[in-house]
Protein backbone atom coordinates (compact mmCIF):
# COMPACT_ATOMS: atom_id res chain seq x y z
CA UNK A 1 0.00 0.00 0.00
CA UNK A 2 1.48 3.59 -1.01
CA UNK A 3 1.54 5.68 1.84
CA UNK A 4 -1.04 8.70 1.73
CA UNK A 5 -0.28 11.67 1.58
CA UNK A 6 -2.05 14.83 3.10
CA UNK A 7 -1.73 18.47 1.95
CA UNK A 8 -2.77 21.06 3.54
CA UNK A 9 -4.14 23.93 0.85
CA UNK A 10 -4.00 27.67 1.39
CA UNK A 11 -6.36 29.97 0.25
CA UNK A 12 -4.85 32.94 -0.14
CA UNK A 13 -7.96 35.05 -1.42
CA UNK A 14 -9.19 34.40 2.13
CA UNK A 15 -6.01 34.42 4.48
CA UNK A 16 -5.70 37.55 6.65
CA UNK A 17 -2.76 36.34 8.16
CA UNK A 18 -4.15 35.87 11.54
CA UNK A 19 -1.63 33.35 12.64
CA UNK A 20 -3.44 30.70 14.16
CA UNK A 21 -2.21 28.13 12.28
CA UNK A 22 1.47 29.15 12.88
CA UNK A 23 0.58 28.83 16.17
CA UNK A 24 -0.76 25.21 16.68
CA UNK A 25 1.72 24.21 13.09
CA UNK A 26 4.89 25.50 14.24
CA UNK A 27 6.79 22.37 12.86
CA UNK A 28 5.55 23.28 9.60
CA UNK A 29 5.05 27.23 9.60
CA UNK A 30 6.85 30.33 10.18
CA UNK A 31 5.30 34.19 9.46
CA UNK A 32 6.57 35.92 7.15
CA UNK A 33 7.53 39.54 7.21
CA UNK A 34 3.78 40.79 7.28
CA UNK A 35 2.24 37.43 9.30
CA UNK A 36 1.04 35.63 6.28
CA UNK A 37 1.87 31.70 6.75
CA UNK A 38 4.85 30.31 5.52
CA UNK A 39 5.91 26.91 4.72
CA UNK A 40 7.62 24.70 2.42
CA UNK A 41 5.43 23.90 -1.18
CA UNK A 42 4.03 27.72 -1.19
CA UNK A 43 0.31 26.85 -1.74
CA UNK A 44 -0.08 23.34 -0.91
CA UNK A 45 1.74 21.91 2.21
CA UNK A 46 2.36 18.35 2.78
CA UNK A 47 1.44 17.32 6.00
CA UNK A 48 3.27 14.42 7.96
CA UNK A 49 1.43 11.68 9.53
CA UNK A 50 1.79 12.96 12.73
CA UNK A 51 0.48 16.29 12.23
CA UNK A 52 -2.80 15.51 10.54
CA UNK A 53 -4.28 16.09 14.00
CA UNK A 54 -3.13 19.46 14.20
CA UNK A 55 -3.82 20.32 10.97
CA UNK A 56 -6.97 19.26 10.91
CA UNK A 57 -7.25 21.92 13.86
CA UNK A 58 -5.83 24.77 12.36
CA UNK A 59 -8.34 24.24 9.42
CA UNK A 60 -10.87 24.18 11.24
CA UNK A 61 -9.94 26.70 13.73
CA UNK A 62 -8.86 29.35 10.68
CA UNK A 63 -10.92 32.66 11.28
CA UNK A 64 -10.94 32.93 7.74
CA UNK A 65 -11.38 29.42 6.49
CA UNK A 66 -8.38 29.73 4.35
CA UNK A 67 -7.21 26.36 4.82
CA UNK A 68 -8.45 23.27 3.36
CA UNK A 69 -6.93 20.02 3.93
CA UNK A 70 -6.63 17.19 1.08
CA UNK A 71 -6.37 13.54 1.19
CA UNK B 1 -3.72 29.17 -53.23
CA UNK B 2 -5.43 26.88 -55.24
CA UNK B 3 -9.31 26.05 -55.38
CA UNK B 4 -10.19 22.88 -56.56
CA UNK B 5 -13.92 22.02 -56.96
CA UNK B 6 -13.57 18.47 -58.30
CA UNK B 7 -12.12 17.47 -54.54
CA UNK B 8 -14.96 16.09 -52.07
CA UNK B 9 -12.34 15.54 -49.00
CA UNK B 10 -12.43 18.88 -46.92
CA UNK B 11 -8.46 18.36 -46.57
CA UNK B 12 -8.14 18.63 -50.73
CA UNK B 13 -10.78 21.76 -51.01
CA UNK B 14 -8.25 24.35 -50.22
CA UNK B 15 -4.27 23.59 -49.77
CA UNK B 16 -3.17 25.12 -46.63
CA UNK B 17 -1.24 27.97 -46.88
CA UNK B 18 2.17 27.92 -47.97
CA UNK B 19 4.69 29.30 -46.13
CA UNK B 20 5.06 30.86 -42.48
CA UNK B 21 1.87 33.34 -43.22
CA UNK B 22 -0.97 31.35 -42.00
CA UNK B 23 -3.10 33.26 -39.16
CA UNK B 24 -3.16 36.17 -41.85
CA UNK B 25 -3.37 33.92 -45.19
CA UNK B 26 -6.68 35.79 -45.61
CA UNK B 27 -5.74 38.85 -46.31
CA UNK B 28 -8.58 40.77 -45.34
CA UNK B 29 -11.07 39.98 -42.03
CA UNK B 30 -13.96 39.84 -43.87
CA UNK B 31 -16.09 36.57 -44.28
CA UNK B 32 -15.88 35.98 -48.25
CA UNK B 33 -11.63 36.37 -48.02
CA UNK B 34 -11.65 34.01 -45.05
CA UNK B 35 -13.73 31.23 -47.04
CA UNK B 36 -11.88 31.38 -49.82
CA UNK B 37 -8.32 31.36 -48.46
CA UNK B 38 -9.25 28.87 -45.96
CA UNK B 39 -12.52 26.59 -47.03
CA UNK B 40 -15.54 25.86 -45.19
CA UNK B 41 -15.73 24.74 -41.65
CA UNK B 42 -14.66 21.62 -41.16
CA UNK B 43 -16.63 19.00 -38.71
CA UNK B 44 -14.39 17.23 -36.12
CA UNK B 45 -15.76 15.28 -33.20
CA UNK B 46 -14.01 14.98 -30.13
CA UNK B 47 -11.67 12.02 -30.43
CA UNK B 48 -10.36 12.85 -33.57
CA UNK B 49 -10.08 16.73 -32.75
CA UNK B 50 -7.75 15.70 -29.65
CA UNK B 51 -5.67 12.84 -31.39
CA UNK B 52 -5.02 15.86 -34.46
CA UNK B 53 -4.15 17.92 -31.93
CA UNK B 54 -2.01 15.39 -30.39
CA UNK B 55 -0.09 14.79 -33.71
CA UNK B 56 -0.03 18.60 -34.48
CA UNK B 57 2.02 19.42 -31.14
CA UNK B 58 -0.11 22.85 -30.80
CA UNK B 59 0.40 24.27 -27.34
CA UNK B 60 -0.97 27.08 -25.95
CA UNK B 61 -0.64 30.37 -26.81
CA UNK B 62 -1.69 32.34 -24.02
CA UNK B 63 1.48 32.23 -22.03
CA UNK B 64 1.46 28.97 -20.15
CA UNK B 65 2.08 27.13 -23.29
CA UNK B 66 0.05 23.97 -22.12
CA UNK B 67 -0.71 21.19 -24.55
CA UNK B 68 -3.72 22.32 -26.51
CA UNK B 69 -4.98 18.22 -26.87
CA UNK B 70 -3.98 17.88 -23.55
CA UNK B 71 -7.04 20.78 -22.02
CA UNK B 72 -9.31 19.70 -24.59
CA UNK B 73 -9.04 15.69 -23.36
CA UNK B 74 -9.29 16.89 -20.01
CA UNK B 75 -12.51 18.17 -20.59
CA UNK B 76 -14.69 15.02 -18.93
CA UNK B 77 -16.97 13.09 -21.31
CA UNK B 78 -19.90 12.73 -17.70
CA UNK B 79 -22.99 13.79 -19.83
CA UNK B 80 -22.50 17.88 -18.70
CA UNK B 81 -22.46 19.92 -21.51
CA UNK B 82 -19.44 21.79 -20.97
CA UNK B 83 -18.52 26.12 -22.06
CA UNK B 84 -15.91 27.17 -24.31
CA UNK B 85 -13.89 30.37 -23.07
CA UNK B 86 -11.86 32.28 -25.87
CA UNK B 87 -9.37 34.15 -24.19
CA UNK B 88 -8.81 37.29 -26.34
CA UNK B 89 -7.98 39.72 -22.60
CA UNK B 90 -4.57 40.35 -23.33
CA UNK B 91 -3.59 42.30 -20.57
CA UNK B 92 0.26 42.51 -20.96
CA UNK B 93 1.01 45.64 -22.23
CA UNK B 94 3.86 44.09 -23.87
CA UNK B 95 1.39 42.16 -26.10
CA UNK B 96 -0.67 42.77 -29.16
CA UNK B 97 -0.91 39.89 -30.93
CA UNK B 98 -4.45 38.69 -30.15
CA UNK B 99 -5.90 42.01 -30.96
CA UNK B 100 -4.04 41.54 -34.30
CA UNK B 101 -5.52 38.51 -34.99
CA UNK B 102 -9.31 39.37 -33.72
CA UNK B 103 -9.00 42.34 -36.01
CA UNK B 104 -7.67 40.59 -39.00
CA UNK B 105 -8.61 37.35 -38.81
CA UNK B 106 -11.73 37.29 -36.80
CA UNK B 107 -13.50 34.41 -38.54
CA UNK B 108 -10.28 31.93 -38.07
CA UNK B 109 -11.05 32.45 -34.19
CA UNK B 110 -14.48 32.15 -34.45
CA UNK B 111 -14.22 28.86 -36.30
CA UNK B 112 -11.98 27.16 -33.49
CA UNK B 113 -14.93 28.31 -31.13
CA UNK B 114 -17.34 26.62 -33.29
CA UNK B 115 -15.00 23.50 -34.21
CA UNK B 116 -14.34 23.05 -30.23
CA UNK B 117 -17.52 23.47 -28.90
CA UNK B 118 -18.90 21.61 -31.77
CA UNK B 119 -16.35 18.54 -30.96
CA UNK B 120 -17.55 19.24 -27.22
CA UNK B 121 -21.41 19.26 -27.57
CA UNK B 122 -20.72 22.66 -25.67
CA UNK B 123 -23.62 24.26 -23.96
CA UNK B 124 -22.34 27.71 -24.37
CA UNK B 125 -19.80 29.66 -26.61
CA UNK B 126 -18.23 33.01 -25.07
CA UNK B 127 -15.18 35.53 -25.81
CA UNK B 128 -13.23 37.62 -23.40
CA UNK B 129 -11.40 40.55 -24.88
CA UNK B 130 -11.40 44.14 -24.63
CA UNK B 131 -13.78 46.56 -26.32
CA UNK B 132 -11.50 47.86 -29.01
CA UNK B 133 -11.25 43.96 -30.54
CA UNK B 134 -14.45 42.73 -30.06
CA UNK B 135 -15.85 45.18 -32.15
CA UNK B 136 -14.21 43.18 -34.90
CA UNK B 137 -15.63 39.66 -33.69
CA UNK B 138 -19.12 41.44 -33.75
CA UNK B 139 -19.00 42.43 -37.49
CA UNK B 140 -17.44 38.72 -38.20
CA UNK B 141 -20.52 37.13 -36.44
CA UNK B 142 -22.79 39.52 -37.69
CA UNK B 143 -21.45 38.37 -41.69
CA UNK B 144 -21.76 35.01 -40.62
CA UNK B 145 -25.42 35.32 -38.92
CA UNK B 146 -24.13 33.35 -35.90
CA UNK B 147 -24.86 34.32 -32.71
CA UNK B 148 -24.35 31.90 -30.74
CA UNK B 149 -21.22 32.87 -29.48
CA UNK B 150 -21.34 35.46 -26.51
CA UNK B 151 -18.83 38.44 -26.28
CA UNK B 152 -17.63 40.34 -23.20
CA UNK B 153 -15.28 42.92 -22.70
CA UNK B 154 -12.23 42.42 -20.32
CA UNK B 155 -11.13 45.01 -18.07
CA UNK B 156 -7.94 46.89 -18.81
CA UNK B 157 -6.12 44.87 -16.04
CA UNK B 158 -2.65 43.11 -16.13
CA UNK B 159 -4.51 39.96 -14.87
CA UNK B 160 -7.55 39.95 -16.62
CA UNK B 161 -6.54 37.11 -19.05
CA UNK B 162 -5.80 35.00 -15.94
CA UNK B 163 -8.08 31.99 -16.59
CA UNK B 164 -9.99 31.72 -13.38
CA UNK B 165 -10.21 35.27 -13.81
CA UNK B 166 -11.81 35.06 -17.09
CA UNK B 167 -14.49 33.06 -15.58
CA UNK B 168 -15.27 35.13 -13.14
CA UNK B 169 -16.11 37.97 -15.31
CA UNK B 170 -17.94 35.87 -17.40
CA UNK B 171 -20.44 34.91 -14.49
CA UNK B 172 -20.52 38.57 -13.75
CA UNK B 173 -18.38 38.78 -11.24
CA UNK B 174 -14.60 40.80 -10.67
CA UNK B 175 -11.96 39.85 -13.20
CA UNK B 176 -9.69 38.86 -10.74
CA UNK B 177 -8.49 35.16 -10.52
CA UNK B 178 -10.17 32.72 -7.86
CA UNK B 179 -8.40 30.43 -5.51
CA UNK B 180 -7.90 26.99 -7.43
CA UNK B 181 -8.40 23.43 -6.23
CA UNK B 182 -10.15 21.92 -9.45
CA UNK B 183 -9.38 21.86 -12.86
CA UNK B 184 -11.67 24.33 -14.55
CA UNK B 185 -12.16 21.95 -17.52
CA UNK B 186 -13.88 19.88 -14.42
CA UNK B 187 -15.56 23.04 -12.73
CA UNK B 188 -15.66 26.45 -14.21
CA UNK B 189 -18.27 29.29 -15.31
CA UNK B 190 -21.06 27.83 -13.23
CA UNK B 191 -19.70 24.67 -12.34
CA UNK B 192 -19.82 23.42 -15.69
CA UNK B 193 -16.78 21.99 -17.27
CA UNK B 194 -15.44 24.60 -18.96
CA UNK B 195 -12.22 25.29 -21.80
CA UNK B 196 -10.49 28.13 -21.67
CA UNK B 197 -8.10 28.45 -24.77
CA UNK B 198 -6.46 31.62 -26.08
CA UNK B 199 -7.64 33.09 -29.38
CA UNK B 200 -3.84 31.92 -31.10
CA UNK B 201 -4.57 28.70 -30.07
CA UNK B 202 -8.30 28.25 -30.99
CA UNK B 203 -7.25 29.69 -34.68
CA UNK B 204 -4.40 27.14 -35.07
CA UNK B 205 -7.23 24.76 -33.87
CA UNK B 206 -9.23 26.24 -37.05
CA UNK B 207 -6.32 25.49 -39.49
CA UNK B 208 -5.30 22.23 -37.99
CA UNK B 209 -9.04 20.81 -38.33
CA UNK B 210 -8.56 21.67 -41.63
CA UNK B 211 -5.44 21.20 -43.04
CA UNK B 212 -3.99 18.22 -40.80
CA UNK B 213 -1.36 17.65 -38.23
CA UNK B 214 1.49 17.13 -41.05
CA UNK B 215 0.83 20.71 -42.66
CA UNK B 216 0.90 22.39 -39.29
CA UNK B 217 4.20 20.73 -38.41
CA UNK B 218 5.87 22.09 -41.67
CA UNK B 219 6.92 24.92 -40.42
CA UNK B 220 8.66 25.13 -37.09
CA UNK B 221 10.85 22.62 -35.57
CA UNK B 222 9.91 18.69 -34.18
CA UNK B 223 9.62 19.72 -30.70
CA UNK B 224 7.79 23.14 -30.96
CA UNK B 225 5.75 22.96 -34.57
CA UNK B 226 3.88 25.66 -36.41
CA UNK B 227 3.80 29.15 -36.49
CA UNK B 228 3.35 31.29 -33.65
CA UNK B 229 2.40 34.97 -33.20
CA UNK B 230 4.97 37.17 -31.49
CA UNK B 231 4.74 40.89 -30.92
CA UNK B 232 8.10 42.28 -31.13
CA UNK B 233 8.21 46.09 -29.47
CA UNK B 234 11.51 47.92 -27.75
CA UNK B 235 14.46 50.34 -29.07
CA UNK B 236 14.10 50.22 -32.30
CA UNK B 237 10.23 50.27 -33.28
CA UNK B 238 6.97 48.13 -32.36
CA UNK B 239 4.74 47.05 -30.88
CA UNK B 240 4.61 45.05 -33.98
CA UNK B 241 2.67 41.31 -34.35
CA UNK B 242 4.73 38.91 -36.38
CA UNK B 243 3.78 35.55 -37.42
CA UNK B 244 7.26 33.35 -37.01
CA UNK B 245 8.19 29.54 -37.49
CA UNK B 246 8.48 28.49 -34.12
CA UNK B 247 12.12 27.87 -33.00
CA UNK B 248 14.11 30.37 -34.87
CA UNK B 249 16.53 31.90 -33.05
CA UNK B 250 15.98 35.77 -31.52
CA UNK B 251 18.89 37.11 -33.12
CA UNK B 252 17.24 35.90 -36.33
CA UNK B 253 14.05 37.49 -35.44
CA UNK B 254 15.06 40.73 -34.31
CA UNK B 255 18.01 41.32 -37.91
CA UNK B 256 15.02 39.84 -39.99
CA UNK B 257 12.50 42.72 -38.37
CA UNK B 258 15.11 44.94 -39.18
CA UNK B 259 16.48 45.57 -35.76
CA UNK B 260 20.53 46.84 -35.61
CA UNK B 261 21.65 43.89 -33.20
CA UNK B 262 24.37 46.61 -31.97
CA UNK B 263 21.82 48.64 -30.41
CA UNK B 264 20.47 45.97 -28.31
CA UNK B 265 21.57 45.73 -24.61
CA UNK B 266 19.22 42.93 -23.99
CA UNK B 267 16.04 41.61 -24.75
CA UNK B 268 12.57 41.05 -22.51
CA UNK B 269 11.60 37.85 -23.55
CA UNK B 270 7.90 36.25 -22.43
CA UNK B 271 6.87 39.72 -21.27
CA UNK B 272 6.74 41.52 -18.03
CA UNK B 273 6.41 38.17 -16.13
CA UNK B 274 9.32 37.11 -18.49
CA UNK B 275 12.47 36.97 -18.48
CA UNK B 276 15.98 39.54 -19.13
CA UNK B 277 18.62 37.80 -21.78
CA UNK B 278 21.87 39.67 -22.21
CA UNK B 279 23.00 40.27 -25.50
CA UNK B 280 25.07 36.99 -25.88
CA UNK B 281 22.03 34.85 -25.09
CA UNK B 282 20.00 36.28 -27.85
CA UNK B 283 21.41 33.21 -30.17
CA UNK B 284 18.91 31.11 -28.22
CA UNK B 285 15.75 29.31 -29.66
CA UNK B 286 12.50 30.88 -29.46
CA UNK B 287 10.52 27.86 -28.40
CA UNK B 288 10.11 25.94 -25.06
CA UNK B 289 13.38 23.68 -26.11
CA UNK B 290 15.18 26.51 -26.68
CA UNK B 291 14.48 28.81 -23.94
CA UNK B 292 14.49 27.01 -21.41
CA UNK B 293 18.39 26.68 -20.76
CA UNK B 294 18.77 30.01 -20.50
CA UNK B 295 15.45 29.95 -18.23
CA UNK B 296 13.49 31.89 -20.41
CA UNK B 297 10.06 30.87 -21.80
CA UNK B 298 8.09 31.87 -24.54
CA UNK B 299 5.27 33.38 -22.46
CA UNK B 300 2.59 34.97 -25.21
CA UNK B 301 5.19 35.62 -28.05
CA UNK B 302 7.00 38.56 -26.18
CA UNK B 303 9.99 40.25 -27.15
CA UNK B 304 10.87 43.48 -26.43
CA UNK B 305 14.65 44.74 -26.85
CA UNK B 306 16.41 47.10 -24.54
CA UNK B 307 18.48 49.46 -26.27
CA UNK B 308 22.05 50.10 -25.24
CA UNK B 309 21.26 53.26 -23.84
CA UNK B 310 19.29 52.36 -21.36
CA UNK B 311 19.49 50.76 -18.05
CA UNK B 312 17.90 47.40 -17.50
CA UNK B 313 17.87 48.10 -14.00
CA UNK B 314 15.74 51.35 -14.23
CA UNK B 315 13.57 49.15 -16.75
CA UNK B 316 12.67 46.78 -14.59
CA UNK B 317 12.27 48.96 -11.44
CA UNK B 318 9.67 50.81 -13.52
CA UNK B 319 7.98 47.46 -14.68
CA UNK B 320 8.09 46.12 -11.43
CA UNK B 321 6.46 49.01 -10.05
CA UNK B 322 3.59 48.56 -12.61
CA UNK B 323 3.17 44.85 -11.51
CA UNK B 324 2.94 45.63 -7.85
CA UNK B 325 0.44 48.29 -8.88
CA UNK B 326 -1.61 45.22 -11.00
CA UNK B 327 -2.27 42.89 -7.73
CA UNK B 328 -5.64 42.16 -7.87
CA UNK B 329 -5.13 42.77 -3.93
CA UNK B 330 -6.81 39.47 -2.71
CA UNK B 331 -3.68 37.80 -1.76
CA UNK B 332 -1.21 38.76 0.98
CA UNK B 333 2.00 37.98 0.25
CA UNK B 334 1.30 39.60 -3.25
CA UNK B 335 -0.09 42.70 -1.73
CA UNK B 336 2.48 43.34 0.52
CA UNK B 337 5.54 41.60 -1.29
CA UNK B 338 5.35 43.29 -5.00
CA UNK B 339 5.88 46.82 -3.77
CA UNK B 340 8.12 45.40 -1.61
CA UNK B 341 10.07 43.64 -4.46
CA UNK B 342 9.91 46.86 -6.54
CA UNK B 343 10.50 49.24 -3.83
CA UNK B 344 14.47 47.53 -3.48
CA UNK B 345 14.61 46.78 -7.02
CA UNK B 346 13.98 50.86 -7.13
CA UNK B 347 16.69 51.84 -4.44
CA UNK B 348 19.14 49.80 -6.37
CA UNK B 349 17.91 51.29 -9.76
CA UNK B 350 18.23 54.64 -8.82
CA UNK B 351 21.34 55.28 -6.66
CA UNK B 352 21.52 53.53 -3.20
CA UNK B 353 24.92 51.91 -2.98
CA UNK B 354 23.65 49.75 0.10
CA UNK B 355 25.48 46.15 -0.92
CA UNK B 356 22.78 44.27 0.76
CA UNK B 357 20.13 45.06 -1.82
CA UNK B 358 20.43 42.06 -4.74
CA UNK B 359 20.39 39.68 -1.43
CA UNK B 360 17.09 41.32 0.14
CA UNK B 361 15.73 41.80 -3.75
CA UNK B 362 16.24 37.33 -4.14
CA UNK B 363 14.81 36.69 -0.33
CA UNK B 364 11.13 38.74 -1.04
CA UNK B 365 11.47 37.21 -4.41
CA UNK B 366 11.68 33.40 -3.23
CA UNK B 367 9.32 34.77 -0.22
CA UNK B 368 6.22 35.64 -2.86
CA UNK B 369 7.07 32.68 -5.29
CA UNK B 370 4.21 30.01 -5.08
CA UNK B 371 2.22 32.00 -2.55
CA UNK B 372 -1.02 33.43 -3.85
CA UNK B 373 -4.01 32.25 -6.03
CA UNK B 374 -2.65 32.92 -9.20
CA UNK B 375 1.27 33.25 -10.49
CA UNK B 376 1.22 36.88 -10.62
CA UNK B 377 3.79 36.90 -7.75
CA UNK B 378 5.84 34.40 -8.87
CA UNK B 379 6.04 36.21 -12.42
CA UNK B 380 7.06 38.94 -10.80
CA UNK B 381 9.82 37.49 -9.15
CA UNK B 382 10.77 35.78 -11.72
CA UNK B 383 11.35 39.05 -13.80
CA UNK B 384 13.02 40.47 -10.40
CA UNK B 385 15.30 37.55 -10.39
CA UNK B 386 16.46 37.54 -14.06
CA UNK B 387 17.20 41.32 -14.00
CA UNK B 388 19.46 40.71 -11.17
CA UNK B 389 21.05 37.40 -13.47
CA UNK B 390 21.19 39.69 -17.26
CA UNK B 391 22.38 43.14 -15.36
CA UNK B 392 24.81 41.34 -13.09
CA UNK B 393 27.77 43.34 -14.02
CA UNK B 394 25.54 46.89 -13.68
CA UNK B 395 24.15 45.55 -10.50
CA UNK B 396 27.99 45.86 -9.40
CA UNK B 397 28.35 48.78 -10.90
CA UNK B 398 25.49 50.46 -9.25
CA UNK B 399 26.58 49.43 -5.89
CA UNK B 400 29.77 51.21 -6.87
CA UNK B 401 27.52 53.88 -7.14
CA UNK B 402 27.70 54.08 -11.08
CA UNK B 403 25.71 52.85 -14.40
CA UNK B 404 26.95 50.72 -17.01
CA UNK B 405 25.15 52.90 -19.13
CA UNK B 406 23.90 56.23 -17.98
CA UNK B 407 26.82 57.38 -15.74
Amino acid sequence: MTERKVTMHIDWTRCDGRGLCVELLPELLTRDDWGYPVGRGGSEIAIPQNLEYAAQDAAALCPTQALRLHK
Amino acid sequence: MTTDQSTVSIRDHVAGPAGTTRLFAAGSADFGSHQAAFGPLPAMDRARLIDELLQSGLDGRGGAGFAAWQKLASVPADGRRPVVVANGAEGEPLSQKDAALLHNAPHLVIDGILIAGRSLGAKELHLFAGAEQLAPVARALKERGEVRIRLHEAPDTFISGEATAVVSAISGSLAVPGDRTKRLTNSGLNGRPTLVHNVETLAHLALISRFGPAWFRSVGTGSSPGSRLITLSGNTAGPRVYEIPTGVRLTEILVSTGVDLHSVRAALVGGYHGTWLAVDQLDARFSKEGLAPVGARTGAGIIMTLGSGSCGLAATADILAYLAGQSARQCGPCINGLPAIASVFARLAYGDTNGKLPQEISRLAALVTGRGSCAHPDGTARLALSALAAFASDVDAHLRGRCEVLR
